[in-house]
């Protein structure tokens, strides 16, 4: 499954889509591959402050709970309600199914992240190992 | 599917059961109490508002319907009695039936916690017999028997550390963990107010004991070590990690649950253990009962003795025993009352019935049993790690992986062959989540064994054979693989009535 | 020993080391009857591992912690020996004696069919339900307590049961952290005081500030006190109800006042029975109960099975195993643990609590008590203790001072006396009565108090002797 070029990647295997003054997040197709059965996404509140970094939520699949980690820091905009009834939308469509939106504090966070091709030679090396 | 080498058991019909709800029925009885013999109340007067009005949908049910609904229902469990559990690190032995007898008579069953201490004297004196002996065994200085199961017994023994520095000045703030350890470990360190510090394992799977030198320092309150560890080996150098811990203040806790590998032939009290647990529903053989209840004493050496939970067991002048709660140093109380007196009787039983040969016989035979089974599947199963194996042994799904078969896989397939699954995919250090644990302990015959080697060594080849009989095992059980994914998703967690 | 082997190890020849080990076994009494092995099949094992003696299994170990001397504990007991000793330990604790204790462990009669159930093997000696094929029996039996729970508790979810109604209350108060991500909890003084005791040590360890809010004369809590006491800061609000000294809450008022705080009712119930009567505190937040009542024994303590109850909401912070219902491959209904990721043995320290085991035979037992009593049973059992304790007051009241008047109770009660209790507690012992609990200990100011229980195990004769004794 190819990575749409339109979005930027974190080593933690999260996508970003950036938009002026917002990030959009979610996780990659390889997480979800790797999770199996997502049974629930825990998120922050909406006006929650995130760190570039640091954990922001959890996924859990029926015997693992796996970390989300925030590409930039800021405040949560938005939070996906939907993912709150029906997790498994993230297997179906990881990178059509975001978690949270960030009003992003300092654009120039995001020129560290990985273009498409990066992050799939990265995770070709991940398998690799 | 080729059944041929299943040898243990023949499918048979068991009775299907509905819940007990659906056989209720409004009129049916199974009680009768005595006629009332003080003049009747009204609830209402006496209550009023707090009168309860309806009580929704218990059940009503005969006596004889519940008594076919468990015994259906209990004819669905694999249990001990009826084979073997080759889960690691659980120790599944012979729940000894005296021990249910003694644990029955009357006076012990009837006995109230607060009965006046001269009316308990039998069962303050069981408490202190059992705490001498399993001081004795463990070679600990004293003893609480409150805590209600392992990790609460951990929970007790990493506060009666935090205590202990605290009254030196300075509880600290980390507590070191093998990335080896049960899960309880690092939630017991993090209830207790500790961060936890990984401690990596060498490739021998001990405790890389020169990484341990660099990481402790004085924010180190501890470390928790298993011995012998998760992968079933003893820590040969556990005495160096105690004076490393020591010569900057901290201490060594054990985690007990591997204990019947140690039994008479060695005691933590002697390597350098500070505070320990014990899982009396491992070791001591009281019965797991489908998942508790448990108990877990914890021992300790003399300088955390004035901590220990209140109330502790103390003989008066008179040459009686009663309970001491005039203990200011004390971390408080774990749980009410005194403890789960009803598994220290049986964990007693059992000691009494070993004697201090049975007691060495057991673990040798404990030993004996996870090496021979070590033998005899190495040449199909890989060993991951070449250290000599103690009561258990652990294996690793690395050659079946290749077939796509895994550590699970291979587990539901051992249904079918008429046993309880191994541990699966724990240790979490084993490449892969492979792990295969297996702890035979020594209530296994050599005759249950060579049924368990040759199911093992069956799966192996059907492993190269027909591994899609292994991926879609069980086949023949109850019920097949169930949906733990929509478990999790919509938990559905009572019974509710269908709507009319 | 060690040496005998080590020779024959070196001897190599087979028909010596035959006779050698025959010498052995007849010598060494080296049997126990729970081992199934022979000495036959022992060196079989041992040859077919390759070692020349057990001895070598254990040569890893170093040599300065080995242990070279027999433990310093009993020879081995034949069955009738210890069957004795237990016999003669349970003749030196009280029997037969007419039991007025309550107090947080309750004497109710249990039926035999019971015990005749959960003694059978398939019970009492199988493993955690981890592998649900092979365990629907226990998996089954579980979902039916967490059932009966709420229909008695009148939650949304119940759990498959904590140790005790005493860790239940920290666990609790440390799930309304949790969920409110407060920090503060304010708990009534009329809360079991070795309760408070529990929740004591687990909140001085993590920094738990907890406030402790007075009784008043009827016995209820001080409301206007525990408006003072509950801040923004607060998390959850704890009452027992009925309380320690039998008196029934107004739950709905304090639930109104904690809410309007923002934080938590927490509702401990240690006499389970009264819910056959009493109504359940549907107002309640979180119900940490203790089941003891329901068929499990006094047995000096323990082992007793505690549980959580609670909203639907909440249910992803309650700590402890949960059964949920599920189907198979062929959709046939079955049961599984779930919601694990809750559990330590996945979130390891982010757990929601350090706990790894329920009290499940204890559970099944509370399980089939309920069972047994269902919908009518409850109610009149209820209505019995009720009864009791109505007229043992009655009859105390005569000649002493029964306190807490003004509020409803259950089955138990409190008594004042001019005498200090623990002398009037001796004359009845002469009597084979064992009187009430005296306060003194936890409540100083009560004075010569002493908190009575009635049950159904308790006859009008023995309810008259102890007011006449008392009264002497």
């Amino acid at each position: 499954m190819g990575y749409p070029n339109e979005l930027k990647y974190t080593r933690e295997h999260e996508w970003v889509k950036a938009d002026g003054k917002t990030a959009t997040v979610g996780i990659t197709n390889y997480a979800q591959e790797q999770l199996g059965d997502i049974v629930f996404v825990e998120l922050p509140k909406v006006g929650a402050e995130v760190s570039k970094g640091k954990s922001f939520g959890t996924v859990e699949s029926v015997k693992s709970v796996s970390e989300i980690f925030a590409p930039v820091s800021g405040k949560v905009a938005a939070i996906n309600e939907a993912l709150a009834n029906a997790p498994e939308k993230i297997n179906n469509d990881a990178h059509g199914s975001w978690m949270i939106r960030i009003e992003v504090k300092d654009p120039a966070e995001l020129n560290g992240l990985l273009s498409a091709a990066d992050y799939e030679k990265f995770i070709a090396e991940e398998q690799g190992k | 599917m080729s059944d041929k080498k299943i040898k243990k058991v023949r499918p048979h019909p068991s009775q299907n059961e509905g819940l007990i709800f659906e056989k209720s029925s409004p009129g049916k009885k199974a009680y009768k109490l005595p006629p009332l013999d003080v003049p009747q109340v009204d609830a209402a007067k006496l209550l009023g508002s707090a009168e309860r009005q309806d009580m929704g949908n218990m059940p009503e049910v005969s006596e004889f319907e519940i008594i076919r609904h468990f015994t259906r229902l209990s004819t669905w469990n694999y249990a001990i009695d009826l084979g073997m559990y080759p889960l690691g690190s659980c120790t599944m032995k012979y729940n000894a039936r005296v021990n249910e007898a003694v644990a029955r008579i009357a006076g012990l069953a009837n006995a109230h916690p607060y009965q006046p201490e001269k009316m308990s004297q039998g069962a303050l004196r069981i408490l202190k017999l059992l705490s001498d002996y399993l001081l004795e065994i463990t070679g600990m200085e004293a003893i609480t028997l409150q805590p209600a199961a392992g990790a609460h017994g951990e929970m007790t023994g990493i506060l009666l550390i935090r205590a202990y520095l605290e009254s030196k000045g300075n509880p600290r703030k980390k507590i070191l963990i093998p990335d080896s350890a049960h899960g309880t470990n690092p939630a017991t360190a993090a209830i207790c107010g500790y961060t936890v510090e990984n401690l990596k394992s060498n490739s021998a799977g001990m405790v890389d004991v020169s990484a341990l030198a660099a990481q402790m320092n004085e924010d180190v309150a501890g470390i928790m070590l298993t011995n012998p560890n998760t992968l079933g080996i003893f820590e040969e150098e556990i005495h160096k990690i105690a004076d490393i811990l020591h010569e900057k203040g901290g201490l060594l806790y054990m985690d007990g649950a591997n204990m019947n590998a140690l039994v008479g032939k060695t005691r933590p009290g002697d390597f350098g253990v500070d505070v320990m647990h014990l899982n009396l529903h491992k070791t001591f053989s009281t019965p797991h009962g489908g998942g508790g209840p448990g108990s877990g004493p914890v021992a300790c050496k003399k300088h955390l003795e004035p901590f220990l939970p209140i109330p502790v067991v103390v003989t008066k002048p008179d040459g009686s025993l009663g309970f001491n709660y005039d203990r200011p140093k004390a971390i408080g109380r774990v749980r009410m009352f005194y403890g789960n007196f009803g598994m220290h009787v049986r964990a007693l039983a059992y000691i009494m019935a070993n004697g201090y040969d049975g007691l060495r016989l057991t673990t040798e035979d404990a030993v004996l049993n996870a090496n021979y089974i070590r033998k005899k599947l190495e040449d199909v199963y890989e060993v991951p790690y070449k250290t000599p194996s103690m009561h258990e042994v652990i294996l690793s799904h690395h050659r079946q992986a290749r077939q796509g078969v895994k550590t699970g896989d291979i587990a539901k397939r051992l249904i079918d062959y008429g046993f309880h699954p191994y541990t699966t995919a724990f240790p979490l250090i084993v490449a892969d989540h492979g792990a295969m644990m297996i702890e035979p302990t020594e209530s296994e015959s050599k005759e249950e064994m060579d049924l368990f080697i040759e199911a093992m060594r069956a799966i192996a080849e059907e492993a190269q054979t027909e591994p899609e009989t292994i991926l879609k095992a069980p086949h023949t059980t109850r019920v097949s693989r169930l949906d733990e994914v929509t478990a999790a998703r919509k938990p559905i967690l009572r019974w509710k009535p269908e709507k009319v | 020993m060690k040496l005998v082997n080590r020779v024959v190890v070196r001897l190599q020849s087979s028909s010596i080391t035959q006779l050698i080990d025959y010498a052995i076994a007849k010598l060494s009494n080296s049997f126990m009857r729970y081992l199934p092995k022979s000495p036959q099949d022992r060196e079989q094992m041992l040859r077919e591992i390759g070692a020349g003696s057990i001895d070598e299994l254990f040569s890893h170990i170093p040599d300065e912690y080995r242990l070279n001397r027999d433990l310093k504990v009993t020879r081995q007991l034949a069955e009738s020996e210890i069957v004795d000793y237990f016999q003669q330990r349970a003749a030196e604790c009280a029997a037969g004696y007419a039991n007025f204790l309550g107090a947080g462990a309750y004497n109710h009669y249990r039926p035999v069919v019971v015990d005749s159930l959960i003694s059978r093997g398939e019970f009492f000696t199988a493993y955690t339900p981890y592998q649900a094929e092979i365990a629907q029996g226990t998996l089954q039996a579980i979902f039916e307590f967490q059932s009966m729970i709420c229909e008695l508790t009148g939650m949304e979810v119940a759990n498959a049961s904590m140790y005790d109604g005493s860790t239940a209350v920290p666990e609790a108060v440390m799930m309304a952290m949790r969920i409110t991500g407060r920090s503060g909890a304010v708990v009534a003084r009329s809360l079991h005081p070795e309760y408070r005791e529990v929740l004591g040590t687990y909140s001085k360890y993590q920094g738990i500030p907890v406030a402790t809010v007075p009784f008043l004369a009827n016995g209820r809590i001080d409301l206007n006190t525990l408006d003072q006491a509950t801040s923004d800061q607060t998390a959850c609000v704890v009452i027992q109800s009925p309380n320690f000294f039998g008196t029934i809450e107004d739950v709905a008022a304090v639930a109104d006042l904690v809410h309007k705080k923002g934080a938590l009712l927490i509702v401990s119930i240690a006499e389970a029975i009264s819910l056959g009567i009493v109504k359940p505190p549907a107002e309640a937040d979180i119900v940490a109960m203790e089941t003891q009542s329901f068929g499990v024994p006094l047995g000096f303590g323990g082992p007793y099975a505690g549980v959580i109850a609670t909203r639907e909401k909440f249910v992803r912070q309650i700590p402890g195993r949960l059964v949920g219902q599920t189907v198979d491959q062929q959709g046939h209904r079955g049961f599984v643990l779930t919601l694990a990721t809750r559990e330590q043995h996945i979130k390891r320290e982010k757990a929601t609590s350090n706990i790894c085991t329920n009290q499940a035979l204890v559970a099944t037992m509370a399980t089939i008590f309920m069972t047994i009593y269902g919908r009518e049973g409850f109610k009149e059992l209820a209505e019995h203790n009720l009864a009791k304790a109505h007229y043992a007051a009655q009859q105390f009241e005569k000649k002493a001072k029964v306190l807490f008047e003004g509020a409803p109770r259950f089955n138990e009660f409190v008594v004042q006396t001019s005498e200090d209790p623990h002398v009037i507690n001796n004359r009845l012992l002469a009597k084979n009565i064992m009187g009430g609990f005296p306060l003194h200990k936890f409540y100083p100011e009560l004075g010569n108090a002493t908190v009575w229980c009635c049950t159904e195990m308790i006859t009008r004769e023995q309810i008259d002797a102890a007011a006449q004794a008392v009264a002497q």
